[in-house]
């Protein structure tokens, strides 16, 4: 049966937390240990890749599973070199918003053109929290952060709709108020055979929370408030957006490999 | 994969013979010139021996793939030139400090910058073992025939699977592209890396001699944790402590200085007792080389010294030399090896040639020969 104690004893390293009071860090982790429990996978088969940042953290040292806990915004490159190299091992790649689509953009970009057979989960927290908060690629224009002291003059992007726009199979949108769907689109994410974008977003009372007069359950009401399953213009979506077939780049490259073989 | 035999082929195609001979099984690469054949090359013929190619969206990614892939256990590579080494530059800090076997072949090009693309160069020596921040040390390698490319991208692969570090192959336009005559043999001495032997727990730390903790793969059930923060042996990450970062970093370094007698290569002769030692590596080694024998032919005692391996320098061999001989460094840069030569050989009674752009002929570097020896 899974429930907590379970997965915390199978999936979670008995490591002390860096993350602050309130983070939504944990409620990843919960997720995608529970998502693979539900997939039938074995952990060995399970591969962590991440980057820099708090979201990097994530994974490295907490998962119980192969971690590399890599450079800034690389996480996507390291992990198709996993992937093509072994393509019998699930591969995750946990990132900041900041890491994915601001340094290492280009990877996610072509990753999802690609459409190689990993899944991706963008944990937004709208800003470069580990840095002590500055402005991101996913912070809002006019918003104010550390660099932005009097308005964020830059706009910014919807990563999910330029991964889909890249090409990739399975592209969702949800938050860590969500958790049942997010576990639930987590295990989608494993069984889509091409690349998978899971845009999450996570509350980080400390860096922003805490400008707002708000602590993590408030923003996690806020995530409820302003988020709808339905496309509603005056809120966010929340929901698969993307779910395409598309040719893999792994299988491609093997059943090029095997038609050498010839048998 | 080309048969046992005699070939008249380019360094760049030498070199990804070998590679599959040595059992490389991932390639990951980004065009760029003078170094592309070499991946053109392998695209070819790699998934015919069951190796995976990609062309990877830029060179910080290629070396990414690349260490990613040998984590799964395949020996793997990447090639480029200097634009795509400097990109390279941080991740291969994270393969020093992860300890990933791979190699990266460099076939240098004249910088800085974009410099000129289709010309030789060596200004990248310095940077293969300073360019990416912090305290390490670095396998380089430096080829200086077609032949060399073959069986130095061997020996490439060798050192980084026995010493699980990142080895960089120097090369240049000059011998990546230089068509001649290269011997491929039937099969080639492989090593393959220490594996653990039981329910070892520390593969980042280790008391074995030889500095190399075993590696195991991705897959094997261990929850590996790998990091290119600083760590403890189980991998765990400690960004804080005094210890950790103190053992580590020496270990690191430690590995290659303490084993570098094994490491160490190079080509030497009539170097005891000269009035003249002629140092060159390269592609510059070869007039050079003839140089120095056509000054032997006048009746001048005149040596040749070749590093094979740049780094570690065959420093205990150069400080010998200098002090015995004066010593000319003939380089295709200004600023390649020569901090390392002089240090080792001393100020006193160094010279030094050095040309851009293009090889000199065989009387250029012999009139300097004669000037330093009048």
């Amino acid at each position: 049966m899974i429930n907590a104690e379970m997965i915390k004893e199978k999936y979670v390293r008995n490591h002390p937390s860096p993350f602050c009071p309130g983070c939504g860090g944990g409620m990843v982790l919960n997720a995608m240990s529970r998502a693979v429990e539900k997939s039938g996978l074995e952990k060995e088969d399970v591969a962590a890749v991440s980057g820099i940042g708090c979201a990097a953290w994530i994974p490295s040292p907490h998962w119980r599973v192969d971690t590399l806990h890599t450079t800034h915004g690389r996480a996507v490159a390291f992990a198709s070199g996993i992937k093509i190299a072994n393509r019998d091992l699930e591969v995750m790649v946990v990132s900041g918003d900041g890491d994915c689509a601001g340094i290492g953009g280009n990877h996610l970009l072509h990753g999802a053109r690609n459409n190689i057979d990993l899944n991706v989960l963008m944990v937004n927290n709208g800003l470069y929290a580990m840095t002590g908060g500055q402005v991101a690629p996913t912070t809002e224009h006019g918003e104010e952060t550390l660099t932005t002291p009097h308005g964020n003059p830059s706009s910014s992007f919807e990563a999910a709709e330029v991964v889909k726009a890249a090409g990739a199979s399975h592209v969702a949108r949800w938050t860590t108020y969500h958790m049942d769907e997010l576990i639930e689109e987590v295990e989608k994410a494993i069984n889509t055979e091409g690349f998978s974008f899971i845009e999450v977003l996570a509350q980080c009372p400390t860096r922003k929370g805490k400008k707002e007069g708000m602590d993590g359950l408030d923003m996690l009401e806020w995530y409820k408030n302003n988020t709808s399953k339905e496309k509603d213009r005056d809120k966010l979506y929340v929901g698969t957006l993307a779910d395409i077939e598309r040719p893999e780049l792994t299988q491609e490259i093997y059943r090029q490999i095997e038609g050498f073989r010839g048998d | 994969m080309m048969n046992p035999g005699e070939y008249f082929i380019e360094g760049n195609i030498a070199c990804a013979e070998a590679a599959m001979k040595a059992g490389v099984k991932f390639f990951g690469g980004y065009p760029i010139t003078p170094a592309s054949e070499i991946m053109n090359h392998l695209s070819d013929e790699l998934p015919k021996v069951g190796g995976r190619f990609v062309q990877m969206e830029d060179e910080i990614a290629s070396i990414a793939s690349v260490i990613g892939s040998s984590w799964t256990g395949l020996k793997s590579m990447t090639a480029t030139s200097g634009p795509g080494f400097s990109l390279m530059q941080e991740n291969l800090g994270y393969a020093v400090m992860t300890e990933t076997p791979c190699v990266i072949v460099n076939v240098q090009r004249a910088g800085p910058s974009t410099g000129q693309a289709t010309k030789p160069g060596t200004g990248d020596v310095m940077q293969s073992r300073f360019g990416s921040q912090g305290d390490y040390e670095i396998i380089a390698l430096s080829p200086n025939s077609a032949q060399e490319m073959f069986d130095q991208t061997v020996r490439a692969f060798n050192l980084a699977e026995r010493y699980r570090t990142p080895v960089v192959m120097l090369a240049d336009a000059g011998v990546g592209q230089m068509r001649e005559k290269v011997t491929i043999p039937g099969e080639v001495e492989g090593e393959e890396r220490k594996r653990p032997t039981s329910d070892e727990k520390e593969f980042f730390d280790t008391d074995d001699e030889d500095y190399v903790p075993p590696m195991p793969d991705f897959g094997d059930g261990y929850e590996l944790l790998v990091t290119g923060s600083t760590h403890l042996g189980d991998g765990t990450r400690d960004t804080a402590s005094f210890s950790a970062q103190d053992r580590l970093v020496r270990r690191l370094v430690a590995k290659i200085e303490e084993n570098r007698t094994e490491i160490e290569d190079w080509e030497e002769h009539h170097v005891e007792g000269a009035d003249l030692v002629v140092v060159s590596y390269g592609s510059m080694s070869r007039p050079a080389k003839g140089a120095v024998q056509k000054a032997r032919e006048d009746g001048k005692d005149v040596g040749f010294f070749r590093p094979k391996t740049m780094w570690p320098s065959p420093e205990k061999r150069l400080k010998e030399i200098g002090k015995n001989s004066k010593v000319l460094l003939v380089e295709l840069s200004l600023r390649g090896y020569r901090m390392e030569v002089e240090r080792c050989v001393g100020s006193e009674d160094f010279y030094v040639h050095d040309r851009l752009n293009s090889l000199p002929t065989i009387e250029e570097v012999h009139q300097k020969i004669e000037e330093v020896l009048r």
